[in-house]
């Protein structure tokens, strides 16, 4: 059984319109993770201590939980409640509530990375808190959260398939359907990882130039 | 059987599904269990040798570990797993689930691990390779001897967290057929339709593996190499 040529073209259309679903549905998920990310973050730095504990133990459970059977979770467990969401939508929420514990984290540690002195200079010069955090702190922070952003969106975007197993029609369902209807599983599943490789290779390069380039412009590293 | 309980109209007690269930759930968990220390084995041994690679003088020894790393890291582990499973008997190699999981988990973590090490080996301050030089150590010697004691404080913090993700992803060798706590939770699931119960209590093993016996054992390994090069940990 080698490669059938004939076969790979008559699977690609169909390969490359799933293509667009898969990145969509990385892109979607990737805007609510950020999102979500902001609000684990806020809560996490309220003053209640109690609440913050609450908090970081909610995050800590859901990052160290597998993403699959979360995705079971939400998609098995809301219609008990008579909640029902459509596979999309189900999977879009979880992407969103797992990478977003993740990208508090990287908001966080970004955070943590501005020196304690820039917050001290600005109530040395009376600034109001909002004041301090939009023109001092976050365009101090962004740039250390710039790797983690990116490497979490590439991520995000291998975790896609995923989707699959509650019945989302992105690239891998595409895969599995045509190999199953045709009993053909090579050129499926090999198209599924070239196009794999051919998105996210140029993703990961891009994200590192992006860190390097904050990197210099920092003055951590010379040209 | 759909909603087999449902239907006969019993409502069971989370206790109840326990006491019914529970046991396959365990099962499950050894395997999972079984799973993660096999491809954790691996991936350590793996990540070991490409790391080493990576930095070799030698470009065709570097180039197969840099297409190594990027073919995994660049593609999905899932995308791995199945082909693995489903695409190799194609090629005469016919893997039985539980090994096509470890060998797929075990090389994807691996790509990640020998960046790691890459990096754990950079951060070893030049002096102390001039030092063991000066000092006329032998090659092997100064490998052993100087650099790796320093270099798993370094790499334990990321290769910790590494440890956990492969945790996380040894629940998709379920979809390979390997029947671990993924595999039973669904089973059981499409048995008694208790979806809360059983992914409930599935995500909750889960994370009790997670943070109360990987996590602490790691950061014992941590405090050890800390130890071992004479720096008190946190």
């Amino acid at each position: 059984m080698g490669w059938r040529w004939d076969f790979t073209y008559e699977i690609l259309p169909q390969m490359a319109i799933a293509t667009l679903n898969t990145i969509l549905a990385a892109g979607v998920g990737y805007a609510i993770a950020l999102i979500v990310g902001l609000f684990f973050l806020l809560a996490q730095r309220t003053p209640s201590k109690i609440f913050n504990w609450v908090n970081r133990e909610i995050v800590e459970f859901i990052r160290s939980t597998p993403l699959l059977i979360q995705l079971f979770f939400v998609y098995f467990v809301l219609p008990q409640f008579g909640i029902t969401l459509s596979a999309w939508v189900c999977g879009m929420i979880t992407i969103g509530l797992h990478f977003g514990t993740y990208m508090s984290e990287v908001y966080r540690g970004a955070l943590e990375g501005v020196s304690k002195t820039q917050w001290e200079a600005c109530r040395a010069l009376n600034f109001s808190t909002i004041y301090t955090y939009r023109r001092i702190v976050l365009p101090q922070a962004f740039p250390i959260a710039i790797p983690g952003m990116g490497n979490y969106l590439v991520g995000i975007f291998k975790d896609t398939p995923l989707l699959s197993t509650i019945g989302v029609a992105e690239l891998f369902h595409a895969a599995t359907a045509v190999g199953g209807y045709n009993y053909r599983y090579l050129e499926p599943y090999t198209l599924v990882g070239i196009i794999f490789l051919t998105l996210s290779i140029p993703a990961a390069m891009w994200v590192r130039k992006l860190e390097r380039d904050v990197n210099i412009a920092q003055g951590k590293i010379k040209k | 059987m759909p909603g087999f309980y449902k239907s006969k109209g019993i409502t069971l007690t989370y206790f109840e599904f326990l006491n019914e269930h529970g046991i396959t759930l365990l099962l499950g968990t050894v395997t999972t269990m079984k799973v993660l220390v096999c491809s954790m084995i691996l991936y350590v041994i793996i990540s070991m040798i490409f790391g080493l690679m990576r930095l070799s003088k030698n470009p065709v020894i570097q180039g197969i570990a840099t297409v190594y790393i990027e073919f995994f890291r660049g593609t999905s582990l899932l995308v791995q797993l199945f082909w693995a499973y489903y695409v190799l008997p194609f090629f005469g190699i016919s893997l039985e689930a539980f090994t096509a999981g470890v060998v797929a988990l075990g090389l994807n973590f691996g790509a990640y691990g020998a960046e790691i090490v890459r990096a754990g080996i950079l951060a070893v301050p030049k002096g102390q390779w001039e030092a063991a030089h000066s000092l006329n150590f032998t090659p092997a010697k100064k490998i052993k001897r100087i650099i790796i004691p320093q270099i798993f404080p370094i790499i334990l913090p990321p290769a910790a967290n590494l440890t956990v993700e492969l945790l996380k992803a040894t629940a998709l060798v379920a979809l390979v057929t390997v029947v671990d706590l993924t595999f039973e939770a669904k089973q059981i699931n499409s048995i008694t339709w208790l979806s809360a119960q059983c992914f409930g209590t599935a995500l909750l093993i889960y994370y009790i593996m997670a943070r109360f016996a990987l996590v602490p054992f790691l950061r014992w390994l941590e405090v050890l190499a800390a130890r071992k090069v004479g720096k008190e940990k946190i």
